[in-house]
């Protein structure tokens, strides 16, 4: 497997988060390495969407440390995390949606470019992305589907080297999903990403390695095909859809 | 980019424009009493300018940006009383109240308090200052040479031309700055909010989280539209008591405090015109209403608040624009296709 090549980028260290008697995440330790594309799955309430908030700075873990590229960042606000260079989707599509598709994706590239060099990566994301049509529509506006392209748009525009996407398939109609597809391969080519998703069809299309939640704690971690084939697993996600 | 911002402001320029022809036509038309009143409402318009940024760009509820004004008033006067000159006291007023908006502002963002509490302690701020000062009515409460006087208030000495301090301004001249400033804020305000800054601060207003998760401390730009916003509110005061003659503790009660945030809601959150033509609009309208006997002045301020809370939500302005900006695009849009189509087709 290629995993072993990078550097580590992301890891935490017996990382737990309690809401009262609730351990939503228990102590997990995870690792991802550079250029790594690692799909987070689980049923729900697994804890992969509070495991996803520690890591963005969404929630301080009740214990335990994140590490980003070595650096300590348990507890750290939202706004340090993007500052380093790590682009977040959110589950519930967060955009802004009072201005224009464009402006969205202008103020992503301005965070760190100069003017010039902004408005050319705004133009050049949403070429990529085809939302040229969509380029002057406030967002509100838009489809559900749309808006979570913008909202993917912002993430490209900051050019980051670490992706965390939360469902980002999530409303999306077919051929939009399997697009969305496409593009996590593209992105995978410069960064390394870490998707939270429950459409499984998805995660074929995209996976490497899948790491599967249960009860807050990694069930296990391997290909996607042998997490289908394992009994166990099975048993607590995927023999639910069956 | 310079021209991308001289584009998105040419409205601004013509609300300008027009601000400077009125400037220079006011004065030989209307009689020195009109513009002496005319010179108090300007100075409220500064003030409705200054929550228009912070409000209806920011996304910040301030309920007591007339403590900012109020204060502005204040030192300006305590300090061109002990000064002997407005040069100085001007400069003062904005550096102390934007300090004093500065320190407040940062328990506030950096505290992470909500909207509501905001507007909470804004407002509280706002009443504190009102109780304080109208206590302060014996001799024993001066500030150099400045007794505060309680709630007659202190006179203010007008403003002389810069560094001569015995030259004061006759009223008529005031005019001249007070218009002048509110050009000028006008004219700022509208380059700020199309700055990187001000766009950043309008998509905080947007989605806070957004912002933030795309690398923004969200803290710091709301602290400094925030302390921006205070800093033109006294600018606001000093051509208030200018206009007035004098300041009293009533600037900070909370008629005032209401009034501010009625005239943003009148004249529509996200513009800056709005604002500005409502205040104007409700100064005259309270003026008018003053001479009659019949209506209660505040019932129908009432009355007309409640009207655009229900029928105008967006505001004068907003609806305004929302409604050129749909006819324009039913009209053209088919011709501009058109057009656009035919450059396909010669290609």
């Amino acid at each position: 497997m290629t995993r072993q090549r990078g550097d580590v980028v992301v890891e935490t260290r017996d990382l737990c988060m309690h809401f009262g008697g609730v351990r939503a995440v228990d102590q997990v330790d995870f690792t991802l390495f550079d250029r790594e594309l690692r799909c987070l799955i689980g049923p729900n309430g697994a804890g992969k969407s509070t495991f996803f908030k520690c890591l963005t700075g969404q929630l301080v873990p009740t214990s335990g440390e994140v590490l980003i590229r070595g650096q300590e960042m348990t507890g750290a606000e939202p706004f340090q995390v993007a500052s380093l260079g790590v682009g977040i989707k959110t589950q519930v599509p967060n955009v802004f949606d009072g201005l224009s598709a464009e402006e969205n994706i202008w103020l992503s590239a301005r965070r760190w470019h100069g003017d010039a060099r902004a408005r050319v990566l705004t133009a050049e994301t949403i070429e990529r992305l085809k939302l040229g049509d969509i380029r002057r529509t406030l967002v509100g506006r838009l489809a559900h589907g749309q808006r979570q392209w913008v909202e993917l748009g912002m993430v490209v525009a900051s050019e980051p080297w670490l992706v965390l996407l939360d469902e980002p398939a999530a409303g999306m109609t077919h051929e939009e999903t399997y697009r969305t597809a496409e593009l996590i391969e593209e992105i995978n080519k410069t960064s390394a990403l870490i998707v939270v998703e429950h459409d499984m069809q998805f995660i074929r299309m995209i996976s490497r390695t899948v790491t599967l939640f249960h009860e807050g704690r990694i069930l296990m971690q391997d290909t996607m095909e042998a997490i289908s084939a394992d009994k166990r697993a099975r048993e607590v996600y995927l023999g639910n859809r069956a | 980019m310079n021209s991308g911002i001289l584009r998105q402001m040419r409205p601004t320029f013509v609300y300008a424009l027009l601000g400077v022809v009125f400037m220079f036509v006011a004065p030989n038309v209307l009689q020195l009493f009109t513009i002496i009143n005319l010179t108090t409402a300007i100075a409220l318009a500064v003030l409705a300018l200054s929550l228009a940024l912070i409000w209806g760009y920011g996304g910040i509820l301030c309920f007591g940006q007339v403590a900012f004004f109020g204060l502005g008033a204040y030192v300006y006067t305590i300090s061109a009383i002990n000064f002997g000159g407005s040069t100085w006291a001007i400069l003062m007023s904005v550096l102390v109240t934007s300090a004093f908006a500065a320190a407040l502002g940062y328990f506030i963002f950096y505290g992470r308090v909500s909207d509501v509490y905001l507007g909470v302690i804004t407002l509280t701020v706002t009443l504190i200052f009102f109780s304080l000062i109208r206590r302060t009515s014996g001799p024993e409460y001066k500030i150099g040479n400045a007794l505060l006087g309680g709630f007659n208030g202190v006179s203010s000495p007008p403003i002389n031309l810069p560094w001569n301090t015995s030259s004061f301004l006759f009223p008529e001249q005031v005019f001249y700055v007070a218009i002048s400033a509110l050009i000028l804020c006008y004219v700022f305000v509208g380059w700020l909010v199309n700055t990187k800054f001000g766009r950043v601060c309008v998509a905080i207003r947007e989605n806070e989280l957004r912002a933030e998760l795309l690398g923004y401390d969200i803290r710091a730009y709301k602290l400094g539209i925030f302390t921006i916003g205070a800093g033109i509110a006294a600018i606001g005061g000093v051509l208030f008591c200018n206009g007035v003659g004098r300041i009293t503790p009533d600037v900070f009660n909370l008629y005032n405090a209401a009034l501010t945030i009625i005239w943003v809601i009148v004249g529509g959150r996200g513009t800056l015109i709005g604002p500005v033509g409502a205040t104007f609009a409700l100064f005259y309208l309270t003026s008018a209403l003053g001479g009659q006997t019949v209506l209660n002045n505040n019932l129908v301020l009432g009355v007309i608040l409640i009207i655009f809370v229900l029928l105008v939500p967006k505001g004068v302005a907003p609806t305004i624009i929302d409604r050129v900006n749909a006819r324009r695009r039913k009209v053209p849009t088919r011709a501009r296709r058109r057009r656009s189509s035919r450059a396909e087709g010669t290609q």
